[in-house]
């Protein structure tokens, strides 16, 4: 449906996007994970006819998407990084307005708004304006305003920085029924908790290139480590003893943050009560112990030698 | 390009506009509010007193010449005239509290009534002035001449003084070694013949009917002000509505081009490219915001002074709208280059509210272009603001015609294709 075949862009010597090839399938969110500057906003940009790549091309249904008025345009609707709302206007005029530019008027476009401020569940607020909505609703209405031209395409730009755990939660449940209509997504996102658990397939990117691809199996099998033993420990500090504890066997890494102490481990039966172990020789006390499978996080520190975050 | 996506955004930025009272209010108010105390001021205030300059005279003569002319300047309506000392003349000007003090030295009655008749040097008075008040330090120097001229030559061919510097004189042309004889003989018939006058003067002393009098100005001026027509006067707020109006409709420009920024900071201008829509109708869509917005403040500025304070269209009409309508056109596509060539909205507002105010300033929106010197009036030309200001200068109060109109209007068009060329040109239109 909407395909970037080899895309580059480059500013001055940063080479924001290299060789960038990707395809959206209907039905099916495609997770685009990466750190912040890998060139995630830079590929969105050129899918949705903002900037142009230096090469490669932007296929929409097998055809090229040539300058900016090209119809093809109105296949995709866009859900842009930041709040790309008119805070002076109501809900309702902001999107009239959005829908107007996509050639709606009339009845057609009073029902696409309605319909669109009812799916994100805003039909109650449409003639306030909205400097007065929370960040969540804000959030909310700008995922609206990419929906009211009924776009077989999204492409959303990490639509839940900055919002609360209920409004993120009912973001996801909008991009779930989105998915049984059978739109095809594009989630970028640098959170991996968001890409495991929304997207049937997911891109890695780091410094504009692709490092991995494929289905969360897939990825899951790059993994040197398959499980993480969290520790909550007693006491804070002195953590002198971190870096001895990464020569264990089994052990691949070791980290302390607030403190719980994270530790991957190749094997979690055999691993686990050595560490526990080596742990109460060197009179580390604990409160309370869990594991879980290991997950993108891994995957990229695997790639990469660093964290998601970290980059 | 898509009529439809163009007029939406136009509609949403004028609804935008609307829906801020506060902005709404000032764009509207502070024009009429500066624009009226300009006017007020140039049109003399409006109580039709005159403003006198204050002159102070230090009589050091004591003579009937020197009374004479402090007598004068004390009955001249545009002088404000008292009696001082030297030290309270200088500290007074000094203070700026009066323009000019004139000093009236010793022994100058006598000097000025020989001087008349030539041969004597000329006596001097001293002329301490304000150099803030140059434009009035010429107007007291003629209007003194004119009460000097008068007393002494009352005197010369009057007064006591007036007999002894003829009988004077006569001595000293027969004395003379330096004269011609013809000369002599002309000089000397003249000053006896003035003799003679004095005579039959003192012979008929005491009779009222005989008024003693000086050379005065040989004529009375009758003035008249040129304008749209006999009998219309001048209204000076229609010079300083047209004026503010031009330099408040650049000011909204500001926020139009600011209001650019600000939405490709906000993300909106993303959302906006993302649409199939082309870069061309964008701008036009942005241009006709501002230009309908500012032919909202041309109609409110104008209007409130042609409802409150009788400003009138005295010549064309149609060329009165088409001056608003390019020079609306001309703040839009300033506006759009703006937002070309800013890069952050604060930054931008600051540099471009120095531009407008340097546009108003050199188009005279502040005071009339004629004032400025020759060199100036000519380098002004080429700023819109000149022509829009001087276009509804003439259709309002100088009453000329469309042809007029249309000259101007053009010219403020040819600025307006100007700028939008450039917001085209350096428009940015990808995001980094």
């Amino acid at each position: 449906m909407l395909e970037g075949c080899g895309l580059n862009k480059s500013y001055g010597t940063l080479k924001a996007a290299e060789g960038i090839s990707l395809s959206l399938v209907p039905g099916q969110i495609l997770g685009l994970l990466g750190p912040n500057g890998a060139g995630k906003t830079t590929t969105v940009s050129m899918l949705a006819g903002l900037m142009a790549p230096d090469s490669g091309e932007v296929l929409v249904d097998g055809r090229p998407m040539k300058g900016d008025s090209d119809p093809a345009k109105a296949m995709i609707g866009l859900v842009p990084q930041e709040l790309a709302l008119v805070d002076e206007l109501s809900a309702g005029d902001n999107l009239a307005f959005f829908g107007a530019l996509y050639g709606m008027r009339g009845k057609k476009l009073r029902e696409a708004v309605e319909k669109a401020l009812g799916f994100v569940g805003l039909e109650e607020r449409s003639k306030d304006r909205v400097s007065s909505f929370s960040g969540g609703m804000k959030r909310r209405l700008n995922l609206a305003a990419s929906l009211l031209h009924d776009p077989p395409v999204l492409l959303l730009d990490e639509p839940t920085v900055g919002v609360d755990p209920q409004s993120r939660n009912a973001i996801f449940d909008n991009l779930g029924a989105l998915k049984e209509q059978g739109k095809a997504m594009l989630y970028t996102t640098h959170y991996m908790e968001e890409a495991e658990r929304l997207c049937d397939r997911i891109q890695i990117m780091d410094h504009g290139k692709t490092i991995a691809e494929g289905t969360l199996r897939d990825l899951s099998a790059l993994l040197p480590a398959t499980s993480r033993l969290l520790l909550e420990l007693k006491e804070r500090g002195g953590r002198e003893w971190l870096p001895e504890l990464l020569k264990l066997p089994g052990v691949q890494s070791a980290s302390e943050e607030e403190g719980t102490l994270s530790v991957t481990l190749r094997d979690l039966p055999t691993g686990a009560p050595e560490v526990l172990a080596w742990l109460s020789s060197k009179g580390v006390a604990y409160t309370h112990m869990s594991s879980e499978r290991a997950g993108l996080e891994e995957v990229f520190l695997a790639l990469t030698g660093k964290g998601l975050r970290d980059s | 390009m898509s009529l439809q996506a163009a007029l939406a955004i136009a509609a949403k930025d004028v609804k935008i506009f609307f829906n801020d009272r506060r902005a709404l209010l000032f764009t509207l108010a502070a024009p009429i509010v500066i624009a009226t105390f300009f006017g007020f001021l140039s049109s003399g205030g409006g109580s039709g007193e005159k403003v006198k300059i204050p002159v102070l005279v230090v009589d050091e003569d004591g003579s009937s010449v020197s009374k004479s002319i402090f007598d004068g300047l004390l009955k001249d309506e545009a002088l404000g005239c008292g009696a001082s000392t030297e030290t309270g003349a200088r500290e007074a000007v000094r203070k700026g509290k009066a323009t000019v003090g004139i000093i009236i030295p010793k022994g100058f009655g006598d000097a000025s009534a020989k001087a008349l008749f030539g041969g004597e040097k000329r006596p001097e008075l001293i002329l301490l002035y304000d150099p803030s008040h140059w434009g009035e330090m010429g107007m007291v120097r003629g209007l003194l001449t004119q009460h000097v001229m008068e007393a002494v030559s009352r005197e010369a061919f009057n007064g006591a003084a007036g007999r002894k510097a003829i009988k004077d004189s006569l001595a000293s042309v027969a004395t003379s070694t330096t004269l011609k004889p013809e000369d002599k003989s002309a000089l000397t018939k003249m000053l006896k013949s003035v003799a003679n006058w004095q005579e039959r003067l003192e012979a008929t002393q005491g009779n009222e009917s005989q008024e003693a009098r000086g050379l005065g100005i040989p004529f009375d001026a009758k003035e008249e002000a040129v304008t749209s027509g006999s009998g219309v006067a001048y209204n000076g707020y229609a010079h300083s509505f047209a004026g503010m109006a031009i330099q408040f409709i650049l000011f909204a420009a500001i926020d139009l081009g600011a209001g650019v920024l600000l939405e490709r900071q906000r993300g909106l201008w993303k959302r906006l490219r993302s649409a199939p829509v082309s870069r061309f109708t964008l701008l036009v869509g942005k241009a006709l915001s501002g230009a309908a917005i500012s032919l909202f403040c041309l109609a409110g500025t104008f209007g409130f002074a042609m409802i409150f304070l009788k400003v009138r269209i005295h010549g064309s009409a149609i060329g009165f709208a088409a001056i608003c309508l390019c020079s609306a056109v001309m703040a839009a596509s300033f506006g759009l280059m703006i937002a070309a060539l800013g890069r952050t909205q604060a930054a931008t507002r600051g540099i471009s509210a120095l531009a407008v105010l340097m546009l108003a300033m050199l188009g005279g929106g502040w005071v009339p272009s004629f004032i400025f010197p020759a060199w100036m009036q000519r380098v002004t030309l080429i700023i819109p603001t000149r022509w829009a200001i001087d276009g509804l200068d003439g259709v309002t109060w100088r009453g000329l015609g469309l042809g007029y109109a249309l000259q101007c209007a053009a010219v403020v068009l040819l600025f307006a294709v100007l700028f939008g060329l450039v917001a085209l040109w350096r428009f940015r239109w990808e995001e980094e």
